[in-house]
């Protein structure tokens, strides 16, 4: 069979070149630092296309499992803990126990219905929040476990100066976090999950075990996001406040996979090129552009492009469900011949 | 040691604040009877109904209106934030969700999230408008006084209890209403065809019942009665800003759920005990935990119960 390119392929090899386009382009054009971001939620919003997607279970808590991660990471590595482990190991750990995690939330609700689950998601998120800023104890409340450490590399510390270098090392965990989904997807647990989406009991009645199927979706998905709120601990050097990890990011990670099509890979990276580039490239250079030019968001609260986040990401979902259900890179279904 | 004035202190506000949760939890079970739809943007509406009473405040300048006046001003905030509310909860079901009643029920929860953070921007900017009441419109994102017009004084003169108009306001708003919906639930022809679609959409509309009319009329009631609690928020509690919406949702979904969602007396029920539990563990644990504890009722109660006190058991439909 000959080999073509996909399109996961091509957006992929199409990412390796922003660094070297802005060695030639002016500086407030340059884009790396930016994309980082994109490849940041790219991975959370991967996570929950595994549970959202694949099983169909609407999980609206992911960000949870982000702080989770990055807490773990946090405490894994900062000076202040008894702990004092590398960026590596921590990195490795934060996946476990992301899984655990998920695993903790999703042994008792699993058997709830579609919304309901929502729901106890969503409640989870909020209570991962308030424990977190409550517990400053252990967790130095709003102020964020700090400083935590970069990645090293034959024995290189990098910085956070070196922005390419982070940009390759998360444009390279994208890629092993793609091939690993691409991997379960095609497995028999893939099809699975594929299965009780489209029809739990017919699944239970062809021998699937469902609950033990969907706890798989949702641990992985948790892992994934755990690994992904390490990513982000260590390139902020910190844990950042609790309230980094809120509702609205839950609900970014959702509007990448809902506007870029639910349920495939290739649709969940162009959804957060589109999602996380409106968010953290338009609206910030949109931004700058406007403070340059000297129209000050002074007294009016239109004219910051920031205060139109929530309509935007409103207006995604609302017109991705209606326009487009099955998003702009819909996944590619095989279907049983009829 | 518990100080029994303490006590009855908060269980007064409890049941005060239950009472406003109450009239909200409503406006979700109504909905999630009838279509199955956790209408997440129903907070948001109550929020902006809010914004709306402050900016009639502002324009009609109810303030200067004097004692006998305000009490009239009162009436014309909880007129118009209802028909606010109402028309633009019903307007929510007519652009975001009367086109996916045949696609599924995540697809239709997603639009709720949608247009839930549609109206929270929404609320965002109109914290920005250039009026007095909103402080000039400077810091749009501040939480904003909203007036006393009902006094906050006690009645019971110098009494070891504090009751005071608000109170009263609360109690003589919400009390007659959930009477009167349950009459209309019950007794009238459109409360009847509210029950039919509830129960089987198909058969109600093969009866002749105009099913998306119908469903278009409990969004607006369910609205209202958000715009009623609106009004009575803000003057029991005197501020008012664009992310209260989230928070008396959250509040207001958890006593629906753990009043049994679709059962009107459930949702009573549950706003008064999610009122007092939060006045509660306000007083006697500490401020910072009781949304946490708010949350972990919402998820034991989705667990262990999950057709909450009142709610008959019912199995998912194959």
């Amino acid at each position: 069979m000959r080999w073509r390119p996909g399109p996961i392929f091509i957006i992929l090899a199409l990412a390796t070149c922003i660094p070297l386009l802005d060695q030639i382009l002016p500086v407030e054009l340059q884009l790396s630092e930016a994309v980082r971001g994109v490849f940041l939620y790219a991975i959370l919003a991967l996570g929950l296309n595994v549970v959202t997607g694949y099983a169909g279970l609407l999980n609206l808590g992911i960000a949870a499992f982000m702080a989770i991660g990055a807490y773990t990471f946090g405490i894994l590595t900062c000076e202040i803990y008894p702990f004092q482990l590398g960026f590596w190991s921590a990195l490795g750990l934060t996946i476990p126990i992301g899984a655990l995690a998920g695993f903790i939330l999703g042994a008792p609700t699993l058997g709830l219905r579609g919304d309901y689950l929502a729901i106890v998601t969503l409640g989870f998120g909020e209570i991962v929040q308030d424990v977190l800023k409550n517990l400053d104890v252990v967790t130095k409340g709003t102020q964020g476990i700090n400083p935590l450490p970069a990645p090293t590399f034959g024995g290189h510390e990098w910085t956070a100066d070196d922005e390419y270098k982070w940009y390759y090392l998360l444009l390279a965990l994208l890629v092993v976090t793609v091939i690993a989904i691409r991997n379960l997807e095609r497995s028999r647990l893939g099809r699975a999950w594929f299965s009780i989406r489209e029809d739990e009991i017919a699944s239970r009645s062809m021998g699937i075990r469902v609950e033990r199927i969907k706890m798989i979706a949702f641990a992985t998905a948790a892992a994934i996001a755990a690994m992904a709120g390490g990513l982000s601990a260590s390139i902020l050097s910190s844990t950042g406040e609790p309230s980094n990890y809120d509702f609205q990011i839950s609900i970014l990670a959702l509007c990448i996979v809902i506007v870029g099509g639910i349920g495939s890979i290739a649709g969940v990276l162009v959804g957060a090129l589109v999602m996380v580039g409106l968010n953290s490239i338009v609206l910030v250079k949109a931004t700058a552009w406007m403070a340059a030019h000297g129209i000050g968001s002074q007294g009016n609260v239109l004219l910051s492009p920031n205060n139109w986040k929530f309509l935007i990401f409103g207006l995604a979902l609302v017109l991705a469900v209606r326009l487009k259900p099955s998003g702009l890179v819909p996944p590619r279904i095989e279907r049983a011949p009829q | 040691m518990l100080d029994l004035d303490v006590f009855l202190q908060q269980l007064i506000t409890g049941l005060s604040n239950g009472m406003i949760i109450a009239l909200i939890a409503i406006g979700y079970t109504m909905v999630y009877g009838i279509i199955e739809l956790i209408n997440f943007a129903h907070g948001d509406v109550f929020m902006l109904g809010a914004f709306l009473a402050l900016t009639l405040v502002g324009a009609l300048g109810i303030e200067a209106w004097g004692p006998s006046g305000q009490v009239a001003g009162v009436a014309v905030l909880l007129v118009g934030s209802a028909l606010f509310c109402g028309s633009l909860n019903w307007s929510l079901d007519r652009c975001a969700y009367r086109s996916l009643r045949k696609s599924s029920k995540l697809s239709l929860l997603v639009s709720a999230i949608g247009c839930s953070f549609i109206c929270m921007n929404l609320g965002l900017f109109w914290g920005g408008v250039p009026m007095e009441v909103f402080a000039g419109g400077n810091a749009a994102a501040a939480p904003k006084d909203f007036p006393a017009l009902i006094p906050q004084v006690n009645l019971l003169g110098d009494g070891f209890l504090r009751i005071t108009p608000a109170d009263l306001l609360v109690w003589a708003v919400t009390i007659p209403l959930m009477i009167g919906l349950t009459i209309m639930v019950k007794r009238t022809r459109l409360g009847r065809a509210m029950r039919a679609v509830a129960q089987d959409p198909v058969a109600a509309s093969l009866m002749g019942i105009p099913v998306d009319r119908v469903i278009g009329a409990t969004f607006f009631i369910g609205g209202a009665l958000g715009g009623f609690a609106s009004v009575v928020y803000s003057l029991y509690n005197n501020t008012i800003g664009f992310q209260m919406g989230t928070r008396a949702g959250m509040d207001a979904f958890t006593a629906a759920v753990l009043g049994g969602i679709g059962s009107l007396p459930g949702a009573v029920l549950g706003g008064l005990t999610i009122g007092c539990v939060r006045a509660m563990s306000d007083q006697y644990l500490e401020l910072r935990w009781t949304n946490t504890i708010v949350f972990c009722i919402l998820v034991l109660i989705l667990i262990f119960r999950p057709n909450g006190l009142l709610g008959a058991t019912r199995r998912e439909k194959v």
